[in-house]
């Protein structure tokens, strides 16, 4: 693994298209801004671990639904 | 065309209510090809997988439980399923129904789908208030309140 120093403001260039941008850095948070393109994925790794665990939790769901019928006023 | 569903069993499924995700659902990025179906429940939804019956997914929409959700998800990041406007979009939760504790449903990856291009993807909020496990009934009893 590549491991780099940045200072505040400084950046850091992944191949032509991909930009890191320290923005802040206060006590133990970085601010961090990417510019990528659009078909780069760019989220918090924690997020989607997430969502992967929350979809895992969700297909093991009773079919039964236990819910009062509501109406989709929406 | 019949499919055979996870909650009901065989079902005979229209055209219409087949949908492509061309990046799967995370965590499932095998499956690409899904019928959303009603619910025998209302308000719920089932995003059946056309593929394997095992995998099929509870949805709801959130404005059922949840004021102005705003889950900041734009065009371009709709730009792969092709839909031509944030309108033209069904938007959904994923509930999960555990054994024990209480009904949740995930405002942080909902899933967008085109109505024009029968397309489908899980997007990722960027936004910290929505999390994986929101309280349904709890958030539908403090809206009325």
């Amino acid at each position: 693994m590549l491991i780099l120093s940045r200072k505040k403001d400084q950046k850091i260039k992944i191949g032509d298209d991909i930009e890191l941008w320290v923005v802040d850095i206060r006590g133990d948070t970085v601010k961090l801004g990417i510019q990528a393109p659009k078909h780069v994925k760019v989220f918090r790794q924690e997020v989607a671990e997430e969502i992967e665990a929350a979809n895992q939790a969700a297909l093991s769901s009773s079919v039964d639904l236990p819910f009062p019928d509501v109406e989709d006023k929406s | 065309m019949t499919l055979q569903t996870k909650a009901y069993g065989p079902m005979e499924i229209e055209q219409s209510q087949l949908l492509e995700f061309p990046e799967g659902i995370l965590g499932f990025e095998g499956y690409r090809s899904f019928a959303l179906i009603d619910a025998h429940k209302k308000p719920f939804y089932w995003l059946q997988s056309t593929e394997e019956t095992r995998i099929a997914f509870i949805l709801i929409k959130p404005s059922i439980f949840h004021e102005n959700y705003d889950p900041g998800i734009t065009l371009e990041d709709l730009e792969d399923i092709g839909a031509p406007s944030l309108d033209d979009c069904l938007v959904f939760s994923i509930v999960t129904v555990p054994e024990a504790g209480p009904m949740t449903a995930n405002l942080q990856g909902p899933i967008y789908i085109s109505k024009k291009t029968r397309r489908g993807k899980q997007c990722v909020s960027p936004r910290d208030e929505y999390k994986t496990k929101h309280d349904i009934l709890e958030e539908m009893a403090s809206r009325r309140e």
